[in-house]
């Protein structure tokens, strides 16, 4: 009975914060998100040498074989700071081969996840805020030397840096996932309020693909990645709402206001509390969540609804209090905390807003 | 990370188990006996003060058996593991820790054996939550202290033998955390008077209690005196666990959907209504993450880290779950959902009804949400004090 982290991952956790902190600070946070590619390949390249993108890779692939727990460790930290580099779609993506591909597809693909050499992201639903496979419209026809693909994927995350995109389609033998390479398809970056995580269209109409590179999916597997998805979000909501709670418990401190720190009031503590509350309920379901992944397999779907069910209002709620109680230096674009709000926005319909997992909550409970 | 047993644990909680199935006999064939035996054998099994020291007659428990041991219990819905309750959640530790060898022989044993009830007399009509400026006077006259004063919502003084009170011993202080002496009164001492105070469930759980010109010899004082601050914070601080609690609210939760399978709304099940069934996943979020949440705290305190204010998250979330289980089971079976223990049509005997008027025991009692507000915000985030 340990519901704690061992040294090995407190390690890794100071080393992605102190790393975001030296070479992702938000200065630089800004700049890669106003760039034209939204990508940095020199950053990304340091980040896959720190063998952040191996994590979950199994070890005969060219990953370090642990497991999702320790993944979130980074997911979580790398959020603190926002940073904008697609970990949480490689990790999804080498979970994507790990799951669907065959053993010729995992020794061609993994290694080249792990070292970050191949940037890749994965797109399930073709439907905005609906999880299920009905969702999924796209299509993979059977041609001469393989298939042609018809349909857009629309909200793909990190689309335009990836070099290749798992995208999920109805195939002649049911649900699948297409490999395609980022150059044989049409990709339109849809700029959204949360600019630290780019998300763009991709059309697929006319599109041909090898056979080898449709990997067949079934309903549970698709179940399974969503419940990734919504894992690998989820930490990056404990991250990020801890650095704004941060910013703004350390606010109230400082601002006086009618002679006394803001932090003084009630009125202002309470909500701090508040937000406390909600970010440490939220991180010990998400770290329960991480841990099934791996260890409970039976109790992932439960686990991750709790989850993700908390903390997508919760985190929604930190972020506009955390701007709220700034006043309106929280409103301000050169500020900070603005952009965490903008991330809650973000993270709340992703893999399933609190509506979602809390009807799957109680479908599981038996009502 | 990982949430197995040790075998060693395992056959703590098999142990524990085989222990409930041969003693624990269903409600209805329980006799009028059956109580002082179960606390006589649970006493025996070593499992009242189960992680207090040997030297005391606890069994020096670890604390995974000690979650094991209430979690198999409030899973059994078992009679307490002793009778004492406030007495074994702090006034023991507090006369274990500061007690002289004459108090800890004289009151630890009862409280072990189940023979003495204790009551804690904190609140007073002008301090409940700045309990540190309380003012029930007690003057050292020779051998003896004259107390004079009044506490009240004091819960269990209509049954309980003693007191664990806390006086002011000096009034002019600079901090009103100074001056405060804590003592252990017999609840039969000349000059103490308790009046019952109903509450709005009906219940008479709680009290008012006089204090005239009663005399408590010096050798019931617990801790020096001016020392009776210390005494309450780290008498509190012996907070419990919360994990027999969580095991409570889960079968509550279960309880809560039994009902709304047999109940209709607007003609249809109400196990359809989408309202009605993320209500019931915002109560399981929450009870969930009460549990997770212990259980990391948990793992601090086996990792041998001492808790701080952390316990005051699951605090609120029992609080408010406490208010609004019981408010949503009300609502939801409409004109139903008022009649009282008794009425024709009262659903589930009325338990929904009795405890919707009930929370306030938990909610207030040891400390408001408020209050708990403030704990985390001052000492978890650094907010300056009030």
């Amino acid at each position: 009975m340990n519901f704690g982290f061992t040294e090995e991952q407190s390690l890794l956790r100071d080393q992605v914060e102190r790393f975001i902190k030296e070479a992702c600070p938000m200065p630089k946070v800004r700049e890669i998100a106003a760039s034209e590619s939204r990508f940095d390949s020199a950053l990304w390249q340091q980040i896959a040498d720190l063998g952040w993108l191996g994590l979950t890779i199994p070890e005969a692939h060219g990953g370090l074989g642990l497991k999702w727990i320790d993944l979130t460790v980074v997911l979580e930290a790398a959020a603190e700071g926002l940073c904008p580099l697609p970990i949480a779609s490689q990790a999804l993506a080498s979970a994507a081969v790990l799951t669907c591909g065959n053993d010729k597809q995992k020794s061609d693909w993994l290694p080249a996840m792990a070292s970050g050499s191949a940037i890749c992201t994965i797109g399930l639903y073709d439907e905005a805020n609906w999880i299920d496979p009905k969702a999924i419209t796209a299509e993979a026809h059977a041609s001469e030397d393989g298939y042609v693909l018809k349909g857009t994927k629309p909200f793909v995350n990190d689309a335009a840096a990836a070099d290749y995109l798992l995208l999920a389609v109805n195939g002649p033998d049911g649900l699948a996932l297409a490999a395609v390479a980022k150059d044989n398809v049409k990709i339109t970056h849809q700029p959204t309020m949360d600019t630290t995580k780019p998300m763009a269209s991709v059309n697929l109409d006319g599109v041909t693909i090898s056979a080898d590179f449709l990997l067949p999916m079934s309903e549970e597997q698709l179940a399974f990645l969503t419940d990734c998805g919504a894992v690998a979000t989820t930490a990056e909501m404990v991250g990020a709402g801890a650095a704004i709670l941060e910013m703004t418990s350390s606010y109230a401190k400082e601002r006086i206001q009618f002679g006394k720190p803001i932090g003084q009031y009630q009125g202002v503590k309470h909500r701090l509390a508040d937000m406390y509350v909600d970010l440490e309920s939220y991180r010990s379901l998400s770290y329960y969540a991480a841990w099934s992944v791996d260890d409970d397999v039976a109790g992932l779907a439960k686990a991750v609804s709790l989850a993700k069910g908390y903390a997508s209002d919760a985190f929604a709620q930190i972020g506009i209090d955390g701007v709220g109680l700034h006043g309106a230096i929280g409103f301000t674009a050169e500020y900070d905390a603005q952009l965490y709000l903008k991330r809650s926005k973000w993270a709340r319909p992703m893999y399933g807003d609190s509506d979602y997992h809390m009807d799957r909550i109680a479908t599981l409970g038996g009502l | 990370m990982d949430f197995d047993y040790t075998a060693s644990e395992q056959s703590f909680r098999e142990e524990v188990r085989s222990f409930i199935s041969d003693n624990l006999p269903p409600k209805k064939e329980r006799d009028k006996n059956f109580l002082a035996n179960w606390l006589e054998k649970v006493r025996a099994k070593g499992w009242v003060g189960f992680a207090w020291p040997k030297e005391f007659g606890g069994s020096e428990g670890g604390l995974i058996e000690q979650t094991i041991l209430r979690e198999e219990m409030a899973l059994a819905k078992a009679p307490p593991l002793g009778t004492s309750m406030m007495g074994l959640a702090w006034v023991g530790p507090g006369i274990m820790q500061y007690g002289t060898e004459e108090q800890k022989r004289k009151f630890i044993p009862d409280i072990l054996d189940s023979k003495v009830t204790w009551c804690t007399g904190y609140s007073e009509p002008n301090h409940g939550s700045d309990l540190a400026a309380i003012q029930c006077k007690a003057e050292l006259k020779g051998d003896h202290y004259l107390v004079n004063g009044q506490k009240i919502w004091t819960t269990g003084a209509p049954w309980s033998q003693w007191i664990i009170l806390l006086t002011r011993t000096k009034f002019d202080v600079e901090s009103k955390h100074d001056g405060i002496t804590c003592f252990l009164v017999p609840m039969d001492a000349p000059g103490v008077e308790v009046r019952p105070i109903q509450n709005m469930a009906g219940d008479k759980h709680f009290a008012e209690i006089f204090f005239t010109d009663v005399q408590v010899p010096v050798e019931n004082r617990l801790g020096a005196e001016g020392e009776g601050w210390n005494v309450t914070v780290s008498a509190l601080a012996n907070e419990r666990s919360s994990i027999g609690e969580v095991t409570q609210m889960f079968e509550k939760l279960e309880n809560l959907k039994e009902l709304v399978k047999t109940t209709s709304k607007q003609g249809q099940p109400a196990s359809n209504d989408p309202k009605v069934r993320r209500t019931i996943a915002r109560f399981e979020m929450k009870v969930a993450a009460m549990k997770f949440n212990g259980l990391r705290y948990l793992t601090k305190q086996i990792k041998g880290e001492p808790l701080t204010s952390e316990t005051s998250v699951n605090k609120l979330h029992r609080a408010s779950l406490e208010i609004e289980i019981d408010d949503f089971a009300v609502q939801l079976m409409g004109q139903a959902g008022l009649q009282l223990r008794g009425g024709e049509s009262a659903v589930d005997g009325g338990t929904w009804s009795k405890s919707a008027l009930n929370w306030p025991n938990v909610v207030i009692g040891g400390g408001t949400p408020n209050i708990q507000r403030n704990i985390i915000a001052e000492r978890l985030l650094g907010q300056p004090k009030d």
